[in-house]
């Protein structure tokens, strides 16, 4: 038997191939009133600083308490671990903490938690992506220089007074300081986080109303209660399980079939079908989100004072009450400002506040671009990413609307980009060969938060390079203004300036959207679109 | 036979580095990953070159490269933007997709070749007819649709299966899915087996069998399958390696965390180092299932011998 042999090696070979195959995972969650949620693989480690996305803040908000809360339901800061935070410049600011405050494995929060974490967060050696959001603290250019090496290695204006007290000094007046300090990037961390930097990655250890059970980093988490949660906000059901799902729609579908409790944002395509299928278990609130086109400003066609009137025909002559209706199904609402809903009226949003320059009116947008000298370069090609979103979708629909009103087919088309990474690539090196799509979803649910990182001058998310000294002296002096209504109106003025030039196209403000099982209730969509897990109940 | 598989195996080394150093160079020209780290705004400047520096991404190309091949065989594939070991990543990903394969596979081989043996014994017949439409049929839908179909009826119509596949992904639990990525290559073994089965059915050596006096199931199995399977394994060999990589679409219906979702995300997140260490991976696959497939020539038929 010549064969023999040979068959004997390929059944070796076979059983090795099981052998590696046959280790699987175990795991699964506890019983109890326990939840799961739909979830996807946070793109960064799970630190504070170093989380800029929804998926990791998601984790982050159940898990952390910081000096400041945002309301779930309002977007009002509130005080959470601290006691007060006062200040009468808006410069030098005095935090002292509540007492009681504990991290989930017995350590106290005290004034060194904060300050040790926001250390941390803004040096250059850990390589933290929030980084910018402590570069109002003085001292931050030392630990966090443009270029070259780091010449200190904690801010200087930090100092811990007590346990229970520390300050803040910052390199400019800002008064809103204090309401930007419920940002993730502000949480406090125990000392196991520098002690034991890999073992806490595994297993992020906080101050929140949960605490990790276990984590298989990429699959699955399981945040059970924590019973001994000294906050105020304690959770309403015993757990909360995430799940991540690569695609939404298979999300959608466990939903249907009773295996998954809860899906945050529902695929656009099932948008149709949702409210039968689930017989109004659907949410549909505003988020701080808002979608603009913005144009690059360092092409010189788009900067000249024809090209301001080009930018708001352009803006006339998008039907955005039809696309937010048809293509949206009403989960994004046409914006007439370049704020949000979710600031009311008190924060700073003021509906209308684009006037004429956001309706429909091809006649006069016909007219704007007429007069302003045409689309600069002929035709305009709007670049945005194709990887993720219904970004194609729309694009094609604003450039049908802009044809429509043009009357010419060729007015308009798409320029697709491969990547997200790639898309912020191109915008990074200034290729952009016309107006782009530009997403806002905000930080902390202050005006200045949708102004002055996208239209100040420098500033991380001006993208098109806009600059405008009446904008900049207005947000300045909005920012030393000690008392908040006077910020707020000096902040709309500067809004102002960005409608008489058109900077951006505001487009639509974008919902959150959230379907859930019928073993839920009191689910709820906070104004970041993450949802309320700590009030939901189960069963 | 043994110098055999030694120039084989020679003769993978320049294929190997080849298709890495394309892989390579491929993910290189989707352009700067850390453009994609910072979310809607653009990171500042000097996490931005640190980021750069501590992946070696400020390096040219071919040092990239050479470090990168350096690090690979003494078992470091890198870590990926999440802070996970790439090796992690496969030790996780591997196993699943390794067992849908299997799954898979043997959906091919046990449906595919019986379904084969009977229409090809009774070719013209009604039993015939019937499968070859079906497995026209089953091959021109596309895959994604017969995969959001059966996830739709079995998974929430009817409830039978749990439309996502768990993270801990059983055999039992991959059996849908595995049906589905089998599904295409399943029809065609099929009428490989068919064809092949009604050809030889006519051939010298059966007609002998046959006159020895034989029964007729030893003559199918011993002397007709034997014979008829030669296209049949080549075809199911390669289709290892494509089942392993392409499962990206199956993989993404039944929520499965296994290779395809690894370099799906990879590729979205322009991690160099994750989809070069897959594809590596997947390249010795396919080049080793290769090999297999050869050998197996010489132990279906003994005419054919390696020197």
């Amino acid at each position: 038997m010549r064969a023999a042999p040979h068959a004997r090696w390929a059944a070796a070979v076979a059983a090795l191939v099981l052998a590696v195959a046959g280790c699987g995972s175990g795991g699964g969650a506890a019983g109890g009133a326990v939840l799961s949620s739909s979830w996807g693989d946070p793109q960064n480690p799970l630190e504070p600083a170093n989380t800029n996305e929804v998926q990791g803040g998601k984790v982050l908000d159940m898990v952390f308490r910081g000096l400041k809360r945002y309301d779930p339901r309002t977007g009002r800061a509130a005080n959470m671990v601290a006691r007060s935070i006062d200040t009468t410049d808006s410069q030098h600011f005095t935090v002292r903490l509540k007492d009681g405050w504990t991290f989930s494995n017995g350590e106290k929060v005290t004034a060194r938690s904060f300050v040790d974490a926001w250390n941390y967060g803004a040096s250059l050696r850990n390589n933290q992506k929030n980084a910018y959001f402590f570069g109002y603290i003085a001292g931050y250019d030392k630990v966090h220089p443009a270029s070259g090496r780091q010449s200190a290695g904690t801010l200087s204006g930090l100092k811990v007074v007590d346990d229970r007290t520390f300050t803040i000094t910052l390199g400019q007046k800002f008064s809103g300081f204090p309401d930007t300090l419920g940002y993730a990037a502000f949480a406090p961390l125990p000392r196991a986080f520098f002690t034991d930097h890999a073992r806490w990655l595994d297993k992020p250890v906080g101050n929140g109303p949960y605490a990790i059970a276990s984590y298989t980093k990429g699959s699955a988490m399981y945040l059970r209660k924590w019973a001994a949660y000294p906050g105020p906000d304690k959770a309403q059901n015993d757990g909360v399980t995430l799940q991540v799902y690569t695609d939404n729609n298979t999300a959608y579908t466990d939903v249907l079939a009773g295996n998954l409790d809860l899906v945050d944002d529902v695929p656009a395509n099932q948008l149709k079908n949702v409210r039968t299928d689930l017989d109004g278990r659907y949410l549909n609130t505003p988020a701080g989100i808002i979608q603009t086109l913005a144009f690059p400003y360092y092409d010189r066609k788009w900067n000249t004072s024809g090209a301001r009137k080009v930018r708001t025909g352009l803006s006339m002559a998008i039907d955005r009450r039809q696309i937010t209706h048809t293509l949206f199904r009403d989960t994004r609402t046409p914006a007439t400002d370049w704020t949000s809903p979710v600031l009311g009226a008190a924060g700073g949003y003021r509906a209308g506040l684009c006037g004429h320059a956001c309706d429909y009116d091809p006649g006069q947008a016909r007219k704007l671009i007429q007069e302003g000298g045409g689309i600069p370069g002929g035709r305009l090609r709007i670049t945005y990413n194709a990887d993720t979103g219904s970004h194609k979708e729309w694009v094609d629909a604003v450039c049908n609307s802009i044809n429509n009103a043009l009357g010419n087919d060729q007015a308009c088309v798409g320029n697709p980009i491969g990547t997200f990474a790639d898309f912020r690539n191109q915008i990074g090196r200034h290729r952009m060969p016309g107006p782009f799509r530009a997403g806002w979803q905000m930080d902390y649910p202050l005006i200045q938060n949708f102004l002055q990182p996208l239209y100040y001058t420098g500033a991380s998310s001006n993208d098109g390079k806009w600059s405008n000294k009446q904008f900049d002296r207005l947000v300045d002096q909005a920012n030393a203004a000690t008392d908040t209504a006077t910020a707020v109106r000096l902040f709309q003025q500067a809004e102002g300036v960005v409608r008489d030039n058109m900077a951006a196209i505001p487009l639509w403000y974008q919902n959150g959207s959230a379907g859930y099982t019928d073993r839920l209730s009191h689910v709820a969509l906070n104004p970041f679109s993450v949802p309320v897990y700590d009030r939901i109940k189960v069963g | 036979m043994g110098r055999y598989v030694a120039r084989r195996l020679l003769q993978m080394v320049p294929v190997f580095f080849g298709a890495t150093l394309l892989i390579f160079l491929m993910v290189n020209v989707m352009g700067d990953p850390v453009a994609g780290l910072c979310g809607e705004r653009a990171c500042d400047p000097a996490t931005a070159a640190q980021l750069k520096r501590e992946f070696g991404l400020d390096k040219p190309l071919w040092q990239q490269y050479a470090t990168y091949m350096g690090n690979v065989f003494t078992g470091d594939f890198g870590t990926a933007f999440n802070g996970q070991k790439v090796t992690d990543l496969m030790a996780t990903a591997f196993p699943v997709t390794v067992r849908l394969t299997i799954v898979a596979i043997l959906f091919e081989i046990v449906v595919g070749i019986t379904l084969g043996v009977v229409t090809g014994l009774r070719r013209g017949r009604p039993a015939d007819t019937t499968v070859l439409v079906l497995t026209l049929v089953v091959i021109s839908v596309p895959i994604f649709v017969t995969g959001l179909l059966l996830q739709l009826l079995l998974g929430v119509r009817w409830g039978w299966i749990r439309p996502s596949v768990p993270p801990e992904a059983t055999f039992t639990q991959l059996l849908v899915p595995g049906l589905v990525l089998a599904s295409v290559s399943l029809a065609y073994v099929t009428r490989l087996t068919r064809t092949s089965i009604a050809e030889n059915l006519r051939s010298d050596y059966v007609r002998t069998a046959v006159a020895k006096g034989l029964p007729r199931r030893r003559v199918v199995t011993r002397h007709l399958l034997r014979n008829s399977l030669i296209p049949v394994v080549t075809f199911i060999g390669t289709d290892i390696g494509a089942l392993m990589g392409g499962a990206i679409l199956t993989e993404r219906i039944f929520n499965i965390h296994g290779v395809g979702y690894q370099l799906y995300q990879g590729i979205l997140r322009q991690n160099a180092q994750t989809v070069v260490g897959f594809v590596t991976v997947l390249v010795l696959v396919f080049l080793i299932a290769n090999l297999l497939v050869d050998l197996l020539y010489a132990v279906l038929d003994p005419r054919i011998r390696y020197a």
